[in-house]
């Protein structure tokens, strides 16, 4: 095996899901499928590879800034959902299930990881805010303690800036991060969500 | 209830009908068959009586009944790892249990139950194990935070989420303490974390003043007999308003670099109902009877809310117990239909006991 071939198979070994033995098998299946499965798939990585970027409004990871959601008309402009990471924000937005924009935090307030309000974007959210516009934003935070902790905090910040500030309803499992969620799950928890008390 | 009767409903009490050791503490290898009531474990002291034991509460999450790191449970000269399989008679048949570790993880303890890898919370589904061992003798003189171990057992059997609730309400403590004590916290971040801490801690203290309420039911239902009667009470438990609390005394947990009120710091205040005096005061042997007797009540109060008996096992029991007092405790044993399993070094302890002998003699269970 030459050493291309050797370098892309644990670049793929390396990859969520897979592992060597896997790679083994998707590079053998791109190998033997040159022009319909190994060129068209180089062509969608360096796509994404040059217009890479980080969403300035919303903090999405987008090939365009801003990202595709900010700049569709057809979404409803006053109501916004508050993730933790762009992978809640993709578990909710796979199935259309909030048809407002979104703002993603970067992460959750942890005293133990010292990640505190000054290291997520909750100084762009309140500015996002105060642009006016905004009737309701969602809090839609992990069920874990910090997820819940981070939610309160953020609502408080957002207390008294004109807009109803929401929670997703209870049923999300323990720890349990969105992504994994089923779509229901996470359909029912938006339709029944209410306000932060 | 004729014999035929109890014999039967003791068939539908979890119990371990069978245990099998591979590297086990003083075992190298053990195979026990066992029913459901009484079995006395005798011998020797240093002959693995209480390892047999601790083999069994291994059948519930945790370190065991030592409560040590489980590299110390591998068998010296052994593979590195050590194994207990179990037959368990449960509701609706027969489980097997496997437990153990692996010689490359010596600190990690893998379940299986009927061949397929499971979380540790999946046991309590199937049975409950309670222990007393001579370490908590001294249970009523140490500080509180044994005897709030001691009840928070208690209350988990009843209550599977009090696990959780204590691990957040812990969290939530923490991340607030390590913000007072550095600069200038955010007090938006601390309320949050007080919200968090109050909606937890009542949880908690809901779950512990329903079980010390339900225990105290029934102890005070039970005739008073050879065992002193236990008041219990908790002390500190209560969590009402917490988050106000908090937030007015964050300049003093800052300063003392804890959180000086909730219920983190409850105590389970038991008392000697007849002398009218704190347990502590008591001699070993009434501490053993009152302890004995919360064990009992819990014992009665768990089948009656699980509809399943726990597994009970009893360290070197019927050391402080005179003669009356050992054959009431046996009796009452019995009639709680749970498989119990007690050690002592004097065969002749038992000898009001029915139900199974075991000989345990440098590591080899006979009997
Ligand atoms: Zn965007």
């Amino acid at each position: 095996m030459s050493s291309e071939i050797d370098a892309l198979t644990q670049a793929l070994a390396r990859l969520p899901g897979l592992g060597p033995r896997s790679a083994r098998r998707a590079v053998l299946h791109l190998l033997k499928r040159r022009e319909t499965a190994l060129v068209p798939l180089v062509a969608a990585l360096q796509a994404v590879a040059a217009g890479l970027a980080t969403c300035e409004i919303c903090g999405n990871v987008d090939t365009r800034n801003p990202c595709g959601i900010c700049t569709d008309p057809r979404r409803d402009v006053s109501t916004l959902c508050v993730v933790e990471e762009v992978a809640d924000l993709w578990a909710l937005d796979r199935s259309r299930l909030f048809p407002g924009r979104y703002h993603v935090l970067g992460g959750r307030l942890s005293a133990l990881d010292g990640v505190g309000p000054d290291k997520l974007s909750i100084d762009a959210l309140l500015g996002r805010v105060a642009e006016g516009g905004i009737d309701e934003v969602v809090l839609a935070m992990n069920a874990t303690l910090e997820g819940q902790t981070t939610m309160h905090y953020v609502a408080d910040r957002l207390a008294g800036q004109g807009v109803q500030v929401m929670q997703l309803a209870h049923g999300m499992p323990v720890g349990g991060e969105m992504d994994y969620l089923d779509e229901g799950t996470l359909a029912q928890a938006l339709r029944a969500r209410r306000p932060v008390t | 209830m004729d014999g035929r009767h109890r014999a039967a409903y003791q068939r539908d009490v979890p119990h371990v009908a069978r245990l099998t050791l591979t590297d086990f503490r003083s075992y190298a290898t053990a195979d026990v068959v066992a029913e459901p009531g009484l079995i006395t474990v005798t011998g020797d002291n240093g002959q693995g009586k209480t390892n047999l034991l601790e083999a069994v509460s291994l059948l519930s999450p945790g370190r065991g009944l030592r409560g040590v790191a489980l590299s110390e449970m591998a068998r010296e000269g052994g593979a590195g790892g050590f194994a207990v399989a179990a037959a368990v008679e449960a509701e609706g048949g027969a489980i097997e249990v496997g437990t153990g570790t692996a010689a490359a993880t010596p600190e990690r303890r893998v379940l299986r139950i009927n061949g397929a890898a499971a979380p540790m919370t999946r046991l309590g589904e199937w049975l409950s194990v309670l222990w007393l061992t001579p370490a908590m003798d001294r249970l009523f003189a140490e500080p509180a935070s044994a005897r709030r171990r001691f009840l928070d057992r208690l209350v988990l059997a009843l209550v599977p989420g009090h696990a959780r609730e204590t691990v957040r309400y812990d969290a939530a403590m923490r991340a607030r303490t390590r913000l007072l004590t550095g600069d200038a916290p955010d007090p938006a971040w601390l309320s949050a974390l007080e919200l968090a801490m109050a909606e937890h801690g009542e949880a908690i203290a809901r779950a512990r003043a329903e079980t010390v309420a339900a225990l105290g039911d029934i102890l005070a239902a039970t005739p008073a007999g050879p065992f002193a009667q236990p008041l219990l009470a908790l002390a500190g438990n209560d969590a009402a308003d917490l988050g106000t609390l908090l937030a007015r005394s964050r300049a003093a947990d800052a300063a003392a670099g804890r959180a000086l009120t909730g219920p983190h710091r409850a105590d389970l205040v038991v008392r000697h109902a007849a002398k009218a005096e704190p347990a502590s005061r008591g001699s070993t042997g009434e501490q053993k009877a009152l302890l004995i007797a919360i064990i009992l009540a819990h014992a009665r109060l768990v089948a009656a809310r699980t509809g399943r008996a726990p597994i009970l096992l009893l360290d070197e029991i019927a050391a402080h117990l005179d003669a009356a007092r050992r054959a009431a405790l046996f009796e009452r044993l019995a009639e709680t239909g749970s498989q119990v399993w007690m050690t002592g070094t004097d065969a002749a302890l038992f000898a009001s006991a029915g139900g199974r002998r075991l000989r345990v003699e440098s590591g080899v269970v006979t009997g």
